[in-house]
């Protein structure tokens, strides 16, 4: 369960990206997240895995208050959520195993079994055999897999991703959407943005729609 | 417990496949630190061989004591701690009265290494032999006294120079000669040469300091990207220091290291000339390198320093929230 209660966000600059949102997405649902450029959809995001913290109102997964987190206790959040932000943020200098592995890396988790995971990560997102190419030799699409592969190798119960169909055409955008339902359907919350809601209509997802910060629809 | 060992196991390997990927880089630092460190390492090693050197050659300083020839000659008794006024008492006896009541003085002092007795007999035999001989040979008497050589068990200066002030009050010694003047001033030189070695290695230590810390900076803005992702993957600050701080240590093991063998070649060119100039001096002396202890000194010395640069470059680069 995640919960937004009252929360507003005011960045440094002095602009309201949040205001007053309270909102709630219950174990298991497909939240997509809409609004126009500017509308606060990144910034919503990024209170769960606390990379920014409200500056007013309270956050909570499970129960546990993530906007008043310890700084120490962050890295510890991060490990049970999913993420794939708005760039792909992939590792050029590493393989796609690599990649993968990175936060099974972070946890020390033991290289034996962090082989089997990262397989099944590619699998599931249809890139096996892939393993130990370089990202800069993929296409679009394919970092975009390797992104998700790498958010859910940790099986998190919660996926958020920021626009992970940006930049891709329509048909590519359709098998990532696809990507997307396949988890939830295996149970995962998912929470993600996107400019093109039609893209999800299918699944008749819950609709969340943002304007200047505020909630319009949830 | 064995997580931990695992991840620094990872954090090692991680920072030694940066290194091996840059080998030039690594090497220039490297090279950097080790000739840095050769100086004051070398400058060591040859204060060490100075002492050992300055022992060999005048073995232990001595001590001379000289017995009053008058009491010895003359049968006036009055100067004599052991005059008994027995005109008829053999010069002789009176000799070996003063001499046994020094020699249990002597036997007394609990600093003594040994003492000799050389009477006055055998110092002129011995000059006569040195090629004096022709000198004396002119005096109608042995002009020289008996003496006690005496050697002490500590070569600290100021403990023979209060023992020699004390015997200088015996009665009976005429003169108490301390070769002690030279042991001082070596004393003193080795004291010096070992304060400027010090002063080298810190203030080179420093600079070794501040090429590590820039390294690691550097090391740090290529690896933004890496470092990024990791903390948004649930990395822990730890996590991310690690590979910094294995990559100081290891440069500076490596600079250890080039160190070690810039001392090391050192000695082996000059070892053959310094015999040989030994040699011109009439004594045996060969120039030894750094024993086990002190080359993994330099090497420690010199991971020390990787690690305390690494440590203040992360305390300035990677402490700022995400
Ligand atoms: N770090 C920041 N500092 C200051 N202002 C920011 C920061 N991040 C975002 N903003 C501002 O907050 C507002 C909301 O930004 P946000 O990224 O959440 O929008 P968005 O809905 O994700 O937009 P887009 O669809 O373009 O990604 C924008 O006006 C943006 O300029
Ligand atoms: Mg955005």
């Amino acid at each position: 369960m995640i919960v937004f209660d009252a929360v507003s966000k005011r960045y440094a600059g002095g602009y309201t990206a949040l205001d007053g949102v309270t909102l709630r997405i219950a174990d298991g649902e497909l939240a997509i997240l809409s609004g126009h450029s500017g509308a606060g959809k990144s910034t919503l995001l990024k209170l769960l895995p606390a990379i920014e913290r409200p500056t007013a109102g309270t956050v909570r997964i499970n129960d546990q208050d993530v906007s008043a987190l310890p700084r120490r206790a962050i890295p510890y959040l991060r490990r049970n959520l999913g993420l794939v932000l708005q760039e792909s943020r992939l590792l050029f200098d590493r393989t796609v195993f690599d990649n993968v592995l990175l936060p099974l890396a972070i946890t020390g988790h033991p290289p034996g079994d962090a082989a089997i995971r990262v397989a099944a990560a590619l699998d599931k997102v249809g890139l096996t055999g892939r393993e130990k190419e370089f990202p800069a030799g993929l296409s679009g699409g394919e970092q975009q897999r390797v992104a998700i592969a790498r958010a859910i190798v940790n099986r998190p119960s919660i996926l958020i991703a920021d626009e992970p169909t940006a930049h891709l055409d329509r048909a590519y955008a359709a098998e990532i959407a696809a990507l997307f339902r396949s988890f939830n359907n295996a149970g995962v919350t998912v929470l993600i943005s996107t400019h093109d809601a039609s893209l999800f209509a299918e699944w008749s997802p819950r609709r969340i729609t943002l304007a200047r910060g505020r909630l319009l629809e949830a | 417990m064995r997580n931990w060992l695992y991840l620094h196991w990872r954090a090692f390997l991680h920072a030694s496949t940066r290194l091996a990927r840059q080998p030039l880089g690594t090497l220039l630092s490297a090279l950097v630190m080790g000739i840095a460190l050769a100086l004051p390492a070398g400058a060591y090693i040859l204060l060490d061989n100075i002492a050992s050197l300055a022992r060999g050659l005048s073995g232990t300083p001595e001590i001379s004591l000289f017995l009053d020839a008058a009491t010895q000659s003359g049968g006036d008794g009055s100067t004599s701690a052991n005059a008994n006024g027995d005109a008829s008492e053999s010069k002789n006896g009176d000799d070996d009265k003063l001499a046994s009541a020094i020699e249990q003085r002597l036997q007394a002092e609990t600093e003594l290494a040994s003492f000799r007795f050389v009477p006055r007999d055998e110092a002129l035999r011995q000059l006569e032999r040195s090629g004096l001989g022709d000198v004396l040979g002119g005096l109608a008497a042995n002009p020289l006294p008996d003496a006690f050589i005496i050697t002490l068990r500590s070569e600290d200066p100021a403990v023979y120079e209060k023992l020699a002030e004390r015997m200088q009050a015996w009665p009976g010694v005429i003169h108490v000669q301390l070769d002690s003047a030279w042991v001082k001033r070596l004393h003193a030189l080795l004291g010096l040469g070992r304060m400027a070695v010090l002063v080298l290695a810190t203030l080179l230590g420093l600079a070794l300091v501040i090429v590590t810390f820039n390294t690691i900076r550097l090391q740090i803005l290529t690896q933004k990207m890496e470092i990024e992702v990791s903390r948004l993957l649930g990395a822990t600050d730890p996590f991310i220091r690690r590979p910094f701080y294995w990559f100081g240590v290891l440069q500076g093991i490596l600079g250890g290291l080039v160190a070690l063998g810039v001392v090391w070649a050192g000695v082996a060119a000059l070892v053959d000339p310094v015999t040989a100039l030994a040699e011109t001096y009439g004594a045996v002396f060969t120039l030894s390198g750094p024993d086990d202890a002190s080359a993994l000194g330099v090497v420690a010395f010199a991971a020390f320093l990787g690690w305390l640069g690494t440590e203040i470059s992360v305390q300035r680069h990677l402490t700022e929230p995400f």
